[in-house]
Parts: C-alpha cells; structure tokens; sequence
C-alpha cells in the first residue's frame, strides 16, 4: 500500500528573489515535517524538471541539498503530467518493497527567474521544432487550434470556456497561497486581450513560481490517512498535428486504467482533480473522460456542480488557471489538494465527505496523461 | 536571409524546408504499403519498412482547424502579428502546420501559397 503521509508548498505568484532550489527545499521540509518525517528517513527522492534551471541529474542536486542520501533517486519528464508522474512511480517504489518514504518535489521560479518572452519560447519547444515551432506556435497557439476545432466539432462556446475559469478563480480566493484571487467574471474572461483565439488572456494560466513536495510512504506515518489507490497512463501522441482522434487524446484511456488499476467506477470519485493549464483543457479532459457530457462543462459550472457543494468538487485550490503554474508544481499541486480534502484539511475550502478522489495530468498537448485514484482509509 | 527560428540538424527537414522555399510541400509515401504521412521520417509509421518516398501534395486541402496568434514568441515576430496557424488536412491525405489567412473558417478548402515569414519562406494557405 502507498500512502501520501505529507505535503507541503510554498506559496505561488511573483516571488521576488526565489530561486529553483530554494524553493525545492522550503516545499520539501513542509512535507517532510507535515508526515512526521526527518530528511534522513526519506530512501527514495523524485523530482521533474525546471526549465529555469536545466541540469542533467536535478533530483541528486536536491538530495543534496537537502542532506539526504536516497537508495533510488532520478528526474522525470511527462510535461504538466510529470507531478502525477512522479506520484505514480513513487506508489511503484513502495508497493514493490524497493522504498519506504518517497519524497517527491517539483519547483521552479519560472516567473522571476526569466524573462516572459523566454518563458514563452521555452514552453513552445513541446511543439516540433522543424514543423511547427518555425510558424511562431507558441503553447497558447497549439492550444488554440484545440481550443477551434473542439469548440466547432462539439458546439463548445466562448461562454463555456469562460465559466471555467469564473470557478478556478473563485476557488483561488479562498486558498492564502494561490496566484490569482481577486474574482473575475465570465464578461472579463471574454473581454480579456486575445491571446491565439480563440483563446483570451484569462482562458489562459498565469506563468509562476513556487514549490510543491509530498512523501509516499508504505506505512501512514501522520493521522493523515490518503492512500493511492490506483494509477494509469496514456500517450498517444506527442505534436498536436499528430493527433489523430481529436474525441480520445489518451485522456479516457488513462483514466480507465487508473479505475481498473482502482477496482472503482468514474461514478465513485467524490473529488476531482484534472489538470486546467487552459480552460479548453479542463473541458475537453472532464468531457473525453466522461465526468459531463461532451461540451457539458461549461454548464455543470454555471450550475454550481464543481463548487465546494457541488456533486463534482473540482481543483478547490484554484487549479493551474488561478492558484497558478509553475511547471511540474503546477500539475502536482492538483494532487496535494486533493490529499488535503480526503484527510479533512482543506480548511474554509473543505468538500464534505471527500472520501475518495480522481487526479489527472496532461502533459504536452493533449500528449501525455497520467490518472491517479487516491482514497481515505 | 536570417532566420528568427533555427531548424534542428536534422536533413529530412533541412531538405523539406528547401524544397518550400522552391515552392513545393513534400510528403512521405511508404514504397511497402502505400501509406502516406507527415511530417517525413525516412521510416514508415504504418508498417515500419524503411522503403519511404518522397511526393509532392498539389496544394489543395481542407482546414482542420485554425487559431489567430496576438501574442507571438519574440519580439521579433512582433511585425507579422496578428497572424494564423492553422492544421490543413492535405487532399493525399496528410495533415500539416503551416500559416493561413487569418479569415478562414473550420472546413474551408484552401490551396497552399507561400509567403516570408521571420526570415523563412512558409506555406500560407488561403481560400481554393
């Protein structure tokens, strides 16, 4: 059995002065001392990558760092799935007897420790850089094209896409650590500078800094008692031009091999985290994994479905839209608040019986998946 | 010329984008079993035979989809803004990334052009 013993973060946004490791560490000491853990106790370490800080073999640097002297310690790469990535290696770790405490860490200060335009044209490198970065693609434009053909193959509207991003808002507003938190409304988001329409500026997630841990354990170590209870994965392509089925992007597959792995149904999930780095994200991943129906999203928002109260509680820290991206931090962050609700911690954002819960990552374009079950013991 | 995107080393594309600058859009046709793909690999996907030729599309499609790009990468793309990439699905069958006039809609047949773009010429394509 794999248990999430502990997790901590720094806070996300414009973090004058913060550096990657810096970061890395803060996150890390929150979760250790969150699951009752010394550094030293920690035998196997995971971490991802940090485009401000490029290094062949980052998770030594933090065990370093740190002070620790892991028996298994490497980097991961998924994209914006590596967060969920790293969960699910560390269930492997423990449950084949190899590991007893997996930190997993994920930081970058990719707000502060570059410029936007640098930003921009590191991310667009997930694109093909001989047939489609050289058009000027950037991630918003491979999203956009998505955002298009989606919007017209299922009758998705603007307002749809904009009520997503209302919800991670207010979600944001009450978390102390997320980026954005001031509430915005569904005419904002449609009168917001156009980005690659049809996307707008507030259809997009806001580039951060910040650092996010948690341990994986083999035994609870702390009263908080979260198990993995199943994980999976899909990759179906990795350039959005060579997407071939625009209706199933890997995204169900994933999720139902997480469920099988689970022993559940999508109709068990009592608390949903799915990866949001734009809002044609969160929509074609909630509707191609079959929590709404197809261009359903929009309106289970405006009816309250993913609000606290809600039948499907969805990304109440704010999500990658609002609580904000610090590349991997940013997708592991929908797991650390989904370990938050099932252990009753989520203070004022609390989702009342939030027994079980459903994480999911995408990484790339639409290109690599990875679904985690998590419940409460 | 000089190119505000550098391409890879790679020859394949190397030789595709020069065959654009001369006014062509090359694809692959495997030589074992007849499938066509994009972009060229020098290996078929289909079927794995290393047996790949090179064909020229006549230019004419249909756009899959399409996104205006405000916000572009560098400021040295900054002049060409706003403009279009779209996803054309080529009439042999293959689906490529290139620029596209901005006005186009969803399914609309278009035939390729080409036009200068930072540095570089690209296919552009417009209404048939």
């Amino acid at each position: 059995m794999a248990f999430i013993s502990g997790v901590g973060n720094t806070r996300y946004g414009k973090i004058d002065g913060c550096t990657t490791m810096g970061l890395a560490a803060e996150a890390a000491h929150a979760a250790l001392d969150d699951a009752g853990l010394r550094p030293k106790e920690i035998d196997g370490l995971l971490t991802g990558y940090a485009t401000t800080m490029p290094h062949i073999m980052l998770a030594t640097v933090i065990a370093e760092r740190l002070g620790v002297r892991p028996a298994y310690a490497h980097a991961l790469q998924a994209g914006g799935a590596t967060g969920v990535a790293m969960a699910m290696l560390a269930k492997i770790l423990v449950d084949s007897g190899r590991c007893r405490a997996v930190l997993i860490v994920a930081a970058e200060n990719r707000a502060s420790g570059q410029s936007r335009d640098q930003a921009i044209q590191t991310l667009a490198q997930a694109g093909h850089p001989d047939y489609e970065v050289p058009y000027g693609a950037t991630i918003p434009a491979y999203y956009g094209l998505l955002a298009a053909r989606y919007m017209h193959q299922f009758g998705v509207t603007d307002v749809d896409l904009a009520e997503l991003a209302v919800v991670m808002r207010r979600h944001a507003g009450r978390h102390p650590d997320a980026h954005l938190r001031a509430p915005i409304s569904r005419d904002d988001v449609m009168a917001s500078k156009p980005i690659a329409l049809p996307l707008r500026l507030l259809d997009c997630c806001p580039v951060s800094d910040g650092g996010i841990a948690a341990v994986i354990t083999r035994e609870p170590t702390a009263a908080a008692k979260v198990r993995i209870r199943g994980a999976g994965q899909a990759h179906f392509h990795q350039h959005i031009s060579c997407a071939r089925d625009w209706a199933d992007m890997g995204a169900k597959a994933s999720a139902d091999r997480a469920l099988a792995d689970a022993g559940m149904a999508l109709g068990d999930m009592r608390y949903l985290a799915v990866y949001d780095s734009f809002t044609i994200t969160l929509a074609m991943l909630l509707e191609e994994i079959g929590f709404v129906r197809r261009a359903g999203a929009g309106e289970a928002a405006a009816a309250g479905r993913f609000d606290l109260t809600g039948d499907l509680p969805l990304n109440t820290h704010g999500g990658l839209l609002s609580f904000g991206h610090c590349g991997v931090g940013g997708g592991l962050a929908h797991l650390v608040e989904t370990q938050r609700q099932l252990a009753g911690r989520a203070g004022e954002r609390q989702v009342r019986n939030a027994t079980t819960g459903f994480v999911h990552g995408d990484g790339g374009v639409m290109s690599s998946h990875v679904s985690m079950v998590l419940e409460r013991v | 010329m000089t190119e505000t995107i550098s391409l890879s080393t790679d020859p394949i594309a190397r030789r595709w984008w020069a065959d654009v600058a001369g006014g062509r859009i090359g694809y692959e046709r495997c030589a074992d079993c007849g499938a066509a793909q994009f972009y060229p690999r020098g290996h078929c996907t289909a079927c794995g035979s290393r047996r790949v030729e090179t064909q020229y599309a006549a230019g004419t499609g249909t756009i899959f989809s399409i996104t205006v790009v405000h916000r572009p990468p560098s400021p040295a793309l900054q002049p060409f803004a706003p403009y279009a990439i779209a996803l054309v699905d080529l009439d042999e069958g293959v689906r490529l990334m290139a620029h596209a006039d901005p006005a186009l809609a969803i399914g609309a047949r278009v035939r390729a052009g080409f036009t200068s773009f930072g540095g570089r010429v690209v296919p552009r394509f417009a209404a048939e």
